[in-house]
């Protein structure tokens, strides 16, 4: 546990893969306490397997992923297969405040773990309930990740060359999906603050996605028009676009809004009567002629380094930045000047990098102050220190696979 | 009772644009009393960001607009004139939390930085919302949504995958990437909230958008300082090379992803169990990685006979992880979104009868509310100069006059 603002909050987490498992995260890093219920009987495929890379880890203490997303947490171990597995869950929900699932809608009902149940042990529970759907509806039980949330949200359809098949989406979908769950729990827990209530949140990740693209809809909406992908292009603005540069998959994005901007970057590019062409006088024509303008840009930084590039463009005032590749991002001074990678020691893998936590708090920082749990290694803590059982009784359970 | 989650909670939002009015958007629509501060005549820069009816620019038909700023107040200020600075300070000086998009040292320049407002409110959250923070060597460039989504690392991992990178990487559609600070932004704010109610105490919150963009790219950052991979978005250099993804079906593009074993067996069913999924090579993940090529080629040709309702509908009745790529039309006519009700039927005065989304998370006893439809430019500077801060009515027109609302 660490000082942060939530420092007395304790939560109590059935989840597994991303969206999940990181909305409680982002509650540790703010200094919650969190315990992770979990199994060897069902090991979390984030133990596992790295979605993104196709990597596979050499066993579930071995998981740069999960650590990424289980900073701070505690892990016990419950088969809850087994009754009295779950009468050991309820009775560490007892003295939870907040507890969250993904499991498939309908599971933990039948488990004798829903809302309803819990509520009977602890009335004034928060509980969320995060699913690809939704608790109701037709396509309640459809099965879903990171991109099929994408898809059905729209993003899928909006995202890539208007030339060429939508966008498939990783991870990221998944942790905005985490965000907006901790944001909602949240809220949750500041009205219990005030009126001691509890309650249930059944939250879509699918409409989490479409929550970030409500102006999409209302181009629909107002206009009955469906919006198409576009690349890197915006309506409002021209040249809006990420140009080559010197090297091996080497970017910059270069976006101008106002003619001030657009006279600073003829400067910039030492090409003055571009300034006064026709095709480019204002933001309407530059957008009309943006094809030509993309070419003569090229022209310009194709053979440049992106850095120096940026530097020169920023001091004109001209909004610049190099595209970043996930070394690009390691290496970047201002990264590396606000100390966004650090690393943990991690009794398996010994030093792992992650990144810290968003935001900077004067008061109560968040931190990261521990490596993600080994799977069951805090049973001592959670069953003998939190729910006063011997240690006798933690083997005999062991043995018979109800604490597994 | 109360039916709001956030009642109760003030807060003073001085942003214009995406990021941090969409922050305060979110704790509005649970009930916070939420007051925008617009700059006098122009207003909110979304007012001028389309969507707009019949495409004709209108400050007070943005559909972006109206979006963002449900349940709010809206009041025009000049900070910067030294009337419109007083009236700041007052209004300041009353709520829990103060959400601010300015430049680094803007504030503190017009003497409302931290320091000075925690004088008179030491309860006071204050928020600030940057392209990359208050300190290190760019915290005074120029960023837009573009550059923050090619900054962070998001827009060189897309389109997934693209043919090979001889094409520029893009950003993510639509104005997803300005949206992410703003929720990444409200966590925080909440927390902080929080602590206020035990302690009293309020602090200076500091997000770079930058970050917030990294945050939720967390797993993907970190390849290269682990592994020494750099993922990009080339064809077989993004994800885990199984078969499936994105693909063409006969009207549109379905996505497949099948990391377990009986979602394969699933997806085999789909398409018939056909002779070659028998092969032994087909037996394991592995085996299909290798013949990844090959298999897509087979999964196309089946998919080419068939619609996204028809793969759709049948590929998740037995299991399989499917979804068709849906267009916001699509999106908005779901019928599974009606059913969850994430769409509302609303009587809007400019725009008539619409759809309109509301939020992702179901409350059980706190439900998002629309009590308020996003203000018109200064709407509310008579109730809370007059009703709030007990100014004349008189004494409205001279500020009027000086610039300074």
């Amino acid at each position: 546990m660490n000082d942060g603002p939530l420092k007395g909050v304790r939560v109590t987490e059935f989840t597994s893969a991303w969206a999940g498992p990181y909305a409680t995260c982002l509650l540790g890093f703010l200094g919650a306490e969190v315990i992770k219920i979990e199994s060897h009987q069902r090991v979390d495929h984030a133990r596992s397997l790295a979605f993104s890379t196709g990597k596979t880890f050499s066993g579930p203490d071995s998981s740069s992923v999960f650590n990424s997303l289980n900073l701070n947490k505690a892990s016990a171990a419950l088969n809850l297969k087994h009754p009295e597995a779950i009468k050991l869950a309820k009775r560490l929900l007892e003295i939870s405040d907040v507890t969250m699932e993904n499991m498939r809608p309908g599971v933990v009902e039948r488990l004798g773990l829903g809302y309803e149940a819990v509520k009977k042990v602890k009335p004034d529970i928060i509980y969320l309930s995060s699913s690809a759907c939704g608790q109701t509806g037709p396509e309640r039980e459809y099965v879903g990740y990171a991109p099929t949330f994408a898809a059905m949200a729209g993003l899928s359809f909006l995202t890539g060359y208007e030339d060429w098949p939508p966008s498939n989406f990783m991870g990221s979908i998944d942790l905005k999906s985490a965000a907006t769950s901790a944001f909602a729990l949240l809220a949750a827990l500041c009205h219990h603050q005030k009126t001691g209530e509890g309650q249930y949140i059944d939250l879509a990740s699918q409409e989490a996605i479409a929550a970030m693209s409500g102006d999409v809809f209302m181009e629909y909406v107002m206009n009955q028009k469906v919006p198409q992908r576009k690349g890197n292009r915006d309506e409002g603005a021209a040249p809006h676009n990420c140009y080559r540069c010197r090297g091996e998959d080497r970017w910059i994005s270069i976006a101008v809004v106002t003619d001030e901007e657009w006279i600073a970057l003829c400067r910039t590019m030492e090409m003055p009567e571009l300034a006064g062409d026709e095709r480019f006088l204002d933001g309407p024509r530059r957008r009309q002629n943006q094809l030509d303008l993309d070419s003569i840009i090229t022209g310009w930084t194709r053979d440049q380094d992106d850095y120096a590039l940026m530097e020169r463009l920023q001091q004109a005032g001209v909004a610049a930045a190099p595209s970043l590749s996930s070394e690009g991002l390691f290496n970047d001074p201002h990264l590396r000047d606000r100390g966004i990678y650090t690393q943990v020691d991690h009794p398996v893998m010994g030093k792992d990098w992650v990144i810290t936590p968003p935001w900077r708090l004067s008061e109560t920082p968040a931190q990261i102050h521990r490596h993600a749990p080994l799977l069951s290694e805090h049973n001592e803590y959670v069953f003998c220190e939190l729910l006063g059982m011997s240690a006798e009784e933690v083997a005999i359970l062991e043995e018979e696979k109800v604490i597994y | 009772m109360s039916n709001r989650a956030l009642e109760g909670l003030s807060v003073l939002e001085y942003c214009t644009g995406i990021s941090g009015p969409y922050c305060a958007k979110l704790m509005a629509d649970l009930g916070a009393d939420v007051v925008k501060i617009e700059a006098p005549e122009t207003g909110d820069e979304a007012r001028r960001r389309p969507p707009f009816p019949g495409d004709e620019v209108d400050p007070e038909k943005s559909g972006l607009f109206f979006y963002l700023n449900t349940n709010k107040r809206s009041i025009t200020l000049n900070p910067a004139t030294p009337e419109g600075k007083d009236l700041f300070v007052k209004l300041a000086g009353a709520v829990d939390v103060l959400v601010v998009d300015k430049p680094p040292g803007f504030m503190d320049a017009l003497g409302l930085g931290y320091d000075a407002l925690k004088q008179i409110n030491p309860g006071l959250i204050m928020t600030s919302i940057t392209p990359f923070g208050l300190t290190g060597p760019y915290k005074d460039y120029k960023a837009y949504q573009l550059n923050t989504s090619h900054v962070s690392g998001q827009g060189y991992m897309l389109p997934i995958p693209a043919e090979d990178s001889t094409r520029a990487p893009v950003k993510m559609g639509g104005n997803s990437s300005d949206y992410d600070p703003g929720i990444v932004t409200a966590i925080a704010v909440m927390a902080a909230y929080f602590h206020k109610g035990i302690t009293g105490k309020g602090q200076l919150i500091e997000l770079s958008k930058q970050e917030a963009l990294i945050c939720m790219q967390r797993v993907e950052s970190v390849t290269y300082p682990n592994d020494g991979v750099s993922m990009s978005r080339n064809q077989g250099e993004v994800g885990p090379n199984m078969p499936g993804g994105v693909m063409p079906c006969k009207d549109g593009f379905v996505v497949f992803v099948t990391p377990m074993e009986h979602q394969w067996k699933a997806l085999m069913t789909l398409i018939g169990d056909p002779e070659w999924s028998k092969e032994a090579w087909c037996q394991d993940p592995s085996g299909r990685m290798q013949h990844v090529e090959e298999i897509n080629r087979h999964l196309l040709d089946w998919l080419g006979d068939h619609t996204q309702e028809e793969i759709f509908r049948r590929g998740q009745a037995l299991g399989c992880p499917v979804a068709p790529l849906q267009s916001a039309e699509k999106v908005i006519n779901s019928e599974q979104l009606k059913e969850t009700g994430f769409f509302q039927d609303i009587e809007h005065p400019e725009l008539g009868k619409i759809k309109f989304p509301t939020a992702p998370y179901h409350f059980s006893k706190t439900p998002w509310k629309l009590a308020r439809l996003a203000p018109h430019l200064g709407e509310h500077n008579e109730e809370v100069f007059i009703d709030r801060l007990g100014l004349e009515k008189a004494e409205l027109a001279v500020l009027k006059k000086a610039g300074a609302i």
